[in-house]
C-alpha cells in the first residue's frame, strides 16, 4: 500500500479585493502519495499558484484569506500549526520553486549563500560546511565551474542557471515534497526540457514527491502519474495521465487536449499555452450559480446553468465535475 | 577602482573651479563695501583707500581671483578680516563643532527611521503603522528651531539636564562639548529621521511584495533573517541616495540651529561673514561646503556598490 503525503481536503481560498471577496480556489481536494509526480494544469489564474502558496502557508495576508479546509502533510493539518513549526517545514520537508527565475533569487546576496541558508537555519550547519555543501549542490545541477560561483550574484546567470541555482535551494534539505510552480514557463523552449530531465532526475535519486504545476500538458505526459485539471477555481477532472489522454471527460478538458498541437506528439514535450477554447472565464467574483465551464461549453443544457455539478466518479480513479455524467444522452457527438 | 578615482577627482576638480568662479562674481558684485563696513561711515576717504590697498580689493576682477585660488592651490591660507587670524584655521575650528554635530543628527536619524520604517511597513494600516506615520507628518511640520526651542526649555530650563546653549570647546571640556552638541544634534535628527522613516518605509513595503522575499519565506528562513537580510539590504537602497544629500546639507553647516543652541559652528561663521563682508572667509567656506557634497557623493557610491552588487565602480 502506498502512504499518502498530501492531502489537500476541500480547500477554499479568498482574495479581498475592492470589487467583493474572490474565491481563487474553491473547495479543491487531491492528494499525492509518496514518491508519486501529481500534474496541476489548467489556465492563467484558475488558482493553481494560490493552491500551491497555500500549502507552505505563502498566501499573501492581507488580502487573502484561506476560508475552509484542510491540507494533511503525513497526517498533520498545516492550516493548524503554529508560524514556527510550519517555518522549520518550509525548505526542509517541503520546497518549492518559482515560475520566475529573473526575480525570484534576491539580487544583492550571493549565490552560493543563498543555496547555503537553508543547510544553515535547518541542519545548524556553519556557514561554510553550507557554502562546502551548496557547491555540491550546484555542481549536482550542472552549473560550470560551480565551486567558483559561489560568490556570484544572480545579474551574473541566464534564466536557465538560475532556476538551476533556484532546483539545488530547495533540495539542499533532500525534502519530501516539491512544489514546482510552472518552473520552465518562463524560460527558453530549448532550455524547457533540460531543467524538466533535471528535475526529474533529481527527484528519482531522491524518491522524493513532485506536485507540478503547470499549463502545458505536454509536459505533464512527460512527468506525471496522474492529472488534476482546474478551471476557474475548482478541481474540474482528475485522473491517471493514460486516462485523461485516452478517455477524457470533462468537455473542459477535451478542449484542452484538442488544443493541443497534436495529440500524437504528446511525448515530444511540445505543446503551447491553453487559449483556443472559445470564451472567457468568469470572473470569479460573479456568483455562480450552475456550472462555471457553462458559458464556454457544446454540451451545457439548462441543468448545468441551475444547479452546480459535484466531483462525480466517472471511472477508476477518475472523477470529473460535470452533469453529463448523470445525462450521458446530452453529450453532442462530435461535428 | 583607479578609473573611478581619477574621474571623481577630475570632477571634483571641475566642479570646485565653476563654485569658485560663481562665489566669487556673485561675492565681487554683492553691494556693501568690506573697508566701509570695517571702518565705519565715519572713515575719510583716505583711510578707506588705504585699507582698500590693504586688503588687495583695488584690484581687477582677475587680479583679485587669481590671487585667491593662487594662494589656495599652495595651501596658504588667507586672513580674516575680521577675526583677524587665518582663514583655515577658523574654518577648523568651526567644522570641529558642525562635523561632529551634522555626524551625530544623521546617527539619530538613521537610528530612530530604520526601525521604525520597517515596524511600519511590516504594519501597514494597523494602528502601530498609523501612529509612526502620523508623528512623521508632525516631524515634517515643525521647523527645526522649534523643536530646539522646546527641547531647551523641556530638558535645559525645566529638568537641568542640559546647558541651553554654548559650546565649551573639546579641549577644554570633551563630555561637555558632547553634551552641548546632543540637543541640537537629536531636534535636526528627528526632523531628518522624518523623511527617512517614510521612505523606509514605502521601500521595504514594496521589497516585501518581491518574489524574492516569498523565496526566502519558502526556505524556511527566520521572520527576521527575512526582514534585516533579505529585504532590509534591497529596501535600504533608495535611502541612501537621501540620506546622501541630508548629510551633505548638515556638513554645509546648519545656520538656524546653531543660532539657537549659540553653537560656533561653520553655519554660524558663514552667516556673521557674510554681514560683515568678511570675503575671504565666505569664498574659502562655500568652496568646502561643495567639496563636502562631493565626497558625501563618493561615500555614496562606495556604499551602493557594496550594499548592490549590479552596481560597479567605474
Ligand atoms: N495577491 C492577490 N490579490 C488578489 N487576488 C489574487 C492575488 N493572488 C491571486 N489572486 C487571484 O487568484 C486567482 C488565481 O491566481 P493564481 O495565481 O493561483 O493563478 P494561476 O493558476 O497560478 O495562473 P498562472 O498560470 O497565470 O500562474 C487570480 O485570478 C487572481 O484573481
Ligand atoms: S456540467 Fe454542463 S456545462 Fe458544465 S461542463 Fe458539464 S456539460 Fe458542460
Ligand atoms: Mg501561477
Amino acid at each position: 500500500m502506498t502512504a499518502c503525503l498530501l492531502s489537500i481536503e476541500e480547500l477554499s481560498v479568498g482574495f479581498h479585493t475592492p470589487e467583493g471577496t474572490a474565491r481563487a480556489v474553491d473547495r479543491v481536494s487531491f492528494s499525492l502519495d509518496k514518491g508519486e509526480t501529481l500534474g496541476v494544469v489548467g489556465e492563467s489564474g484558475c488558482g493553481k499558484s494560490v493552491t500551491s502558496l497555500s500549502i507552505l502557508g505563502l498566501i499573501p495576508s492581507p488580502p487573502g484569506t484561506i476560508e475552509s479546509g484542510c491540507i494533511r502533510f503525513e497526517g498533520r493539518n498545516l492550516l493548524e500549526l503554529d508560524p514556527e513549526a510550519l517555518r522549520r517545514l518550509r525548505g526542509r520537508e517541503i520546497s518549492m520553486i518559482f515560475q520566475e527565475p529573473m526575480t525570484s533569487l534576491n539580487p544583492v546576496i550571493a549565490i552560493g549563500r543563498q543555496v547555503a541558508e537553508p543547510l544553515m537555519v535547518h541542519h545548524g550547519l556553519s556557514r561554510s560546511a553550507a557554502l562546502a555543501q551548496a557547491g555540491e549542490w550546484l555542481d549536482r545541477v550542472k552549473i560550470p565551474a560551480a565551486r567558483r560561483r559561489l560568490e556570484d550574484y544572480p545579474h551574473q546567470l541566464s534564466g536557465g542557471m538560475r532556476q538551476r541555482v533556484m532546483i539545488a535551494m530547495a533540495m539542499v534539505c533532500r525534502p519530501k515534497l516539491l512544489i514546482a510552480d510552472e518552473p520552465t514557463t518562463a524560460l527558453d523552449v530549448s532550455i524547457q526540457a533540460q531543467i524538466l530531465s533535471l528535475m526529474l532526475d533529481l527527484k528519482n535519486e531522491m524518491g522524493m514527491s513532485l506536485l507540478l504545476i503547470t499549463h502545458n500538458l505536454g509536459v505533464v505526459a512527460q512527468t506525471a502519474a496522474r492529472v488534476v485539471v482546474m478551471y476557474a477555481g475548482q478541481v474540474v477532472e482528475e485522473a491517471s495521465v493514460v486516462d485523461l489522454f485516452d478517455r477524457p471527460f470533462h468537455p473542459y478538458t477535451q478542449g484542452l487536449l484538442r488544443s493541443m498541437p497534436q495529440l500524437g506528439a504528446r511525448r515530444s514535450g511540445g505543446g503551447k499555452r491553453l487559449k483556443e477554447i472559445p470564451g472567457i472565464v468568469p470572473a470569479i467574483t460573479e456568483t455562480i450559480a450552475g456550472c462555471r465551464f457553462a458559458p464556454r461549453c457544446r454540451h451545457a443544457f439548462d441543468h448545468c446553468r441551475a444547479k452546480a455539478p459535484d466531483l462525480f466518479s466517472v471511472g477508476v480513479g477518475q472523477r470529473a465535475r460535470c452533469w453529463l455524467k448523470h445525462f450521458p444522452e446530452r453529450r453532442r457527438s462530435d461535428a | 577602482m583607479l578609473r573611478y578615482l581619477s574621474k571623481k577627482l577630475i570632477t571634483l576638480v571641475l566642479l570646485l573651479f565653476l563654485v569658485s568662479i560663481t562665489v566669487f562674481s556673485v561675492l565681487f558684485v554683492l553691494p556693501g563695501d568690506p573697508a566701509q563696513i570695517i571702518l565705519g561711515i565715519n572713515a575719510t576717504p583716505e583711510s578707506l583707500a588705504a585699507l582698500r590697498a590693504d586688503l588687495g580689493l583695488d584690484r581687477s576682477f582677475f587680479g583679485q581671483y587669481f590671487d585667491w585660488i593662487g594662494k589656495l592651490v599652495v595651501g596658504q591660507s588667507h586672513q580674516s578680516i575680521h577675526y583677524k587670524m587665518p582663514v583655515f584655521e577658523l574654518i577648523l575650528s568651526r567644522l570641529a563643532v558642525t562635523g561632529p554635530l551634522a555626524l551625530m543628527a544623521m546617527v539619530f536619524a538613521v537610528i530612530i527611521s530604520i526601525p521604525f520604517g520597517i515596524y511600519a511597513a511590516r504594519h501597514q494600516n494597523q494602528r502601530g503603522d498609523v501612529t509612526v506615520m502620523a508623528f512623521t507628518q508632525l516631524g515634517l511640520a515643525t521647523p527645526e528651531f522649534w523643536l530646539g526651542i522646546l527641547l531647551v526649555l523641556f530638558f535645559s530650563v525645566e529638568l537641568n539636564w542640559f546647558a541651553a546653549g554654548g559650546f565649551p570647546g573639546w579641549n577644554a571640556n570633551a563630555w561637555g562639548s558632547l553634551k552641548a552638541l546632543l540637543l541640537p544634534a537629536f531636534a535636526l535628527g528627528v526632523i531628518r529621521a522624518s523623511i527617512l522613516t517614510r521612505l523606509t518605509r514605502s521601500s521595504m513595503l514594496e521589497v516585501l511584495r518581491e518574489d524574492y522575499v516569498r523565496t526566502a519565506r519558502a526556505k524556511g528562513l527566520r521572520e527576521r533573517t527575512v526582514v534585516y537580510v533579505h529585504a532590509l539590504r534591497n529596501a535600504l537602497i533608495p535611502v541612501l541616495t537621501i540620506m546622501g544629500l541630508q548629510l551633505g546639507q548638515l556638513l554645509a553647516g546648519a545656520i538656524i540651529i546653531e543660532n539657537v543652541f549659540f553653537l560656533p559652528g561653520l553655519g554660524r561663521l558663514v552667516f556673521t561673514s557674510i554681514g560683515m563682508r568678511d570675503l575671504p572667509v565666505v569664498r574659502d567656506i562655500v568652496l568646502l561646503m561643495a567639496t563636502a557634497v562631493v565626497f558625501v557623493n563618493f561615500v555614496v557610491d562606495l556604499a551602493y556598490a557594496y550594499v548592490d552588487p549590479r552596481i560597479k565602480l567605474r
